[in-house]
């Protein structure tokens, strides 16, 4: 043991040998994620989030929905028959940051989108215990009150893409018009555009208020198009190569 | 004028300033730039608190006659102001913390007292409760005792003037934004990292400023070997830094607005923060209050440390296994398997060190043990020795895929975390705050120990019911999660599992506010130490240096 007085009589010895032996389990474990293939499966249909699903997004984390809703069907028999095909790595490819949660004070959201009406979630989100007796969870009325600011999506798209999700050059400039084609197609201008650049998007007046284009129109289209986008019909789990 | 010629401003004193200054001229610019109202408010604090620390340093050398001396009739001249500051926030954060939590213990158990306001909601309250704890009441023990502990066993006064207020006064600044950010809808939304990329950046200068002040302290030592507290606030210091860079990589999405995104993204971001989320209770809560365990327990006790081998060994088992567990907040996701079985192995295998720990603080009463008896500030510290042992049981046990599966997602998880940082980052906080107290304010002891001894029974009794309600509710609702009934369906709703966890909610809510009182009850008692107490003669302990 008395070669340990070479850690206790000097400090920067000791210094590196604390980095030396926490820095080895973070490579082994985070490395490898970024390079191997089979990390996430290969599918179809996942696209970068519609401008007003991101801003749907922002608003799920700013209220720390996170805290108690996860989004991760783990791959047991209950959840899948609970909640839905278990979730793959490829559905949160283009999540800043990820939102699997830890906890379900309330229940798991990964595959939420199209099960309930626009309607119901007005509702809900409005004054949870009216549609639902025995919740426990906050209401959120504010959010049918809040204006969406449209024009601030342009920044937030170039961050993403910045960050690595293939939203193009024409997405950014489009931004804040495809919030409103999204929210009020009815007087959109470029709707087809809006439609190609994001295929399989949903456009339709989500809180049933045609006045304005509010944070609430935000966070009901991402909830509706959350676990929607890859078609488990088609999906073959047993190429599933994440070994799982 | 005699005297101008023995004082100077110190380079160092010229660096903090600068440093101040450049935070203020950014905090300028942004008010001038951004759009956004939280923005303005935070740039308008961080100016506020950067031309207050400006203020500072120059009226300190105004009213300095000399530069202050590294001894005094040859002892050492401890500088003792930051640690008395951090020592107080601590217990002014504390009650913050555990009130909120309070608030939001009751939210769960009568969903009317979210109020349906945005400033109020449970999402925005749970992470100022958990920050609160952790960084505000733990950072602030961990900062007042790692300084004091550091001069002590180093015998010799901290490093810098200006430098150590900068890290306590700077740690708080970031505790301010963060906390008033959080209500004010500002997150990275990544657990127990949610503070916004400016408060991040904050804390990287601070906690650099931090590694530099301790480790100049112990350049300075006179003693030829580092004390072993000392190893695990050095691992808790460079981890942290490593941890906190990595895991809140990001993009802002303007230099003078709050919101950015994360630079990882799904199965990656989840395995970074998990890596991070997982250390942060093993490096922060864990090796740093470990450090307070190895200075605080033998000194109270008046026992050497039972054993200098073991130490060693549980020290570097400890911090190279820590930082594998991390995938085992990841269970049967979509985080491939080989990584979750990495961070299963290394959680069992962790269960060593950490007894290794346990065994050394508990064995260090060997020869003490009547102690326990008469001194209830003894029997607080062991109490969380013992509560050390306990969850790093229970954490190795759930980390195993099998238990996981039914303890994720449920409150068992929350009654594991409650048990480590109840029983023992907390209490051993207190222990080491009560022994504090006195030393820093020249008391010869505390106001009452009669009122430690309440603190500790109402808070252990607030505890045991806490974590015992949440082992049944959590174990209750996994099972009912995974329920069949005779025709092969799901047995119960999601909302019927809710229903069933208000009377432990109301319990969970009860041992709370039972905590709460004991921290009450603990304050007070600081109080009274502070303004009635006797005061130590001078002769006993010739060594304090004066308040500054």
């Amino acid at each position: 043991m008395n070669r340990h007085a070479i850690f206790e009589k000097n400090s920067i010895v000791l210094t590196v040998g604390i980095l030396v032996a926490v820095a080895i389990g973070g490579l082994v474990e985070l490395v490898p994620n970024f390079y191997l293939k089979s990390t996430i499966e290969k599918v179809d249909g996942m696209r970068p989030y519609t401008p007003l699903e991101l801003a749907g997004r922002d608003i799920y984390v700013r209220e720390g929905c996170y805290l108690c809703h996860s989004q991760m069907v783990r791959t047991l028999r209950d959840e899948v028959e609970r909640y839905g095909p278990y979730s793959l790595a490829a559905e949160s490819m283009y999540d800043h940051p990820f939102q699997w949660g830890s906890k379900r004070t309330g229940p798991d959201l990964a595959r939420v989108g199209g099960k309930y009406s626009d309607d119901w979630h007005v509702q809900h989100m409005n004054d949870p215990r009216s549609v639902s007796p025995a919740s426990i969870m906050p209401g959120y009325p504010f959010l049918a009150k809040a204006v969406l600011d449209a024009e601030s999506m342009t920044g937030h798209l170039k961050a993403n893409a910045i960050v690595g999700v293939p939203y193009t050059d024409e997405m950014v400039a489009a931004a804040a018009a495809d919030v409103m084609a999204q929210a009020n197609p009815d007087a959109a201008e470029d709707l087809d555009g809006f439609e190609a650049r994001y295929p399989n998007a949903v456009a339709r007046d989500f809180d049933g208020n045609p006045e304005a284009v509010t944070e609430l129109d935000a966070l009901i289209a991402y909830l509706q198009m959350l676990g929607t986008l890859v078609d488990f019909k088609l999906y073959d789990g047993k190429a599933d190569i994440n070994l799982r | 004028m005699a005297s101008t010629a023995k004082k100077s401003l110190t380079l160092e004193e010229v660096g903090i300033a600068g440093l101040t200054g450049l935070v203020a001229l950014y905090c300028l610019m942004a008010i001038a730039n951004t759009t956004d109202a939280v923005m303005t408010f935070h740039a308008g604090v961080g100016l506020v608190f950067a031309l207050a620390g400006i203020y500072a340093i120059f009226r300190g050398y105004a009213n300095r006659s000399e530069n202050p001396p590294q001894t005094v009739d040859g002892l050492p001249n401890y500088k003792l102001g930051p640690v008395k500051f951090a020592t107080f926030m601590s217990m002014f954060w504390g009650l913050a913390g555990f009130l909120v939590g309070l608030i939001i213990a009751l939210q769960l158990a009568f969903p009317a007292l979210n109020f349906d306001l945005p400033w109020t909601n449970f999402g925005r309250l749970r992470p100022l409760h958990t920050s609160a704890v952790i960084f505000a009441f733990g950072g602030n023990v961990l900062l007042a005792t790692s300084f004091y502990v550091v001069q002590r066993t180093c015998q010799a006064r901290i490093a810098g003037n200006a430098a150590p207020w900068f890290v306590v006064a700077g740690y708080n600044a970031f505790i301010v934004i963060a906390g008033t950010g959080y209500l004010l809808g500002v997150t990275q939304g990544k657990e127990y990292a949610e503070p916004e990329w400016y408060a991040d950046l904050w804390l990287t200068i601070v906690w650099v400023v931090y590694l530099l002040v301790f480790l100049a302290t112990l350049w300075k030592r006179k003693e030829p070997h580092i004390y072993v507290a000392n190893w695990f606030y050095l691992a808790f210091i460079l981890t942290i830094a490593m941890l906190h860079l990595v895991n809140n990589a990001t993009i802002p999405v303007s230099i003078f607005g709050t919101k950015s995104y994360i630079a990882w993204a799904g199965v990656q971001d989840a395995m970074t923060q998990w890596w991070y989320g997982h250390n942060a209770v093993g490096f922060f809560l864990t090796a740093g209050f470990l450090a307070i365990m190895y200075y605080f327990v033998p000194k109270r006790a008046e026992r050497p440390v039972y054993s200098y081998r073991l130490s060693i060994v549980h020290f570097w088992s400890l911090i190279f296994l820590y930082i594998w567990a991390g995938p085992h907040h990841l269970h049967y996701t979509a985080l491939p398997q080989w990584s979750q079985t990495l961070g299963m192995t290394f959680s069992i295998m962790l269960w060593m060190p950490s007894w290794g720990g346990m065994i050394n603080g508990l064995m260090t009463l060997s020869g003490a043990w009547d102690k326990l008896r008469t001194d209830p500030v003894l029997r607080m510290m062991v109490v969380s020795v013992a509560f050390y042992g306990m969850s790093t049981f229970e954490g190795p046990l759930m980390s195993v895929r099998a238990v996981n599966s039914l303890s994720h997602y449920t409150d068992w998880t929350i009654g594991h975390v409650h048990s480590g940082a109840l029983g023992w980052v907390a209490f051993v906080s207190f222990g080491a705050v009560y022994c504090l107290v006195p030393w820093l304010w020249n008391r010869k002891q505390l106001y009452s120990m009669k009122l430690v001894n309440w603190h500790f029974w109402v808070s252990t009794i607030g505890i045991v019911l806490y974590i015992s309600a949440m082992w049944v509710s959590g174990i209750m609702q996994g099972l009912m999660w995974r329920a069949y009934n005779s025709l092969g369906f799901l047995e119960y709703s999601f909302i019927e599992t809710v229903e069933a966890m208000h009377p432990f909610y109301v319990i969970r809510a009860l041992g709370g506010g039972l905590f709460v009182l004991g921290a009450v009850i603990m304050i007070y008692n600081l109080w009274m130490t502070v303004q009635r107490g006797e005061a130590e003669t001078a002769s006993a302990k010739p060594a304090m240096a004066p308040a500054e």
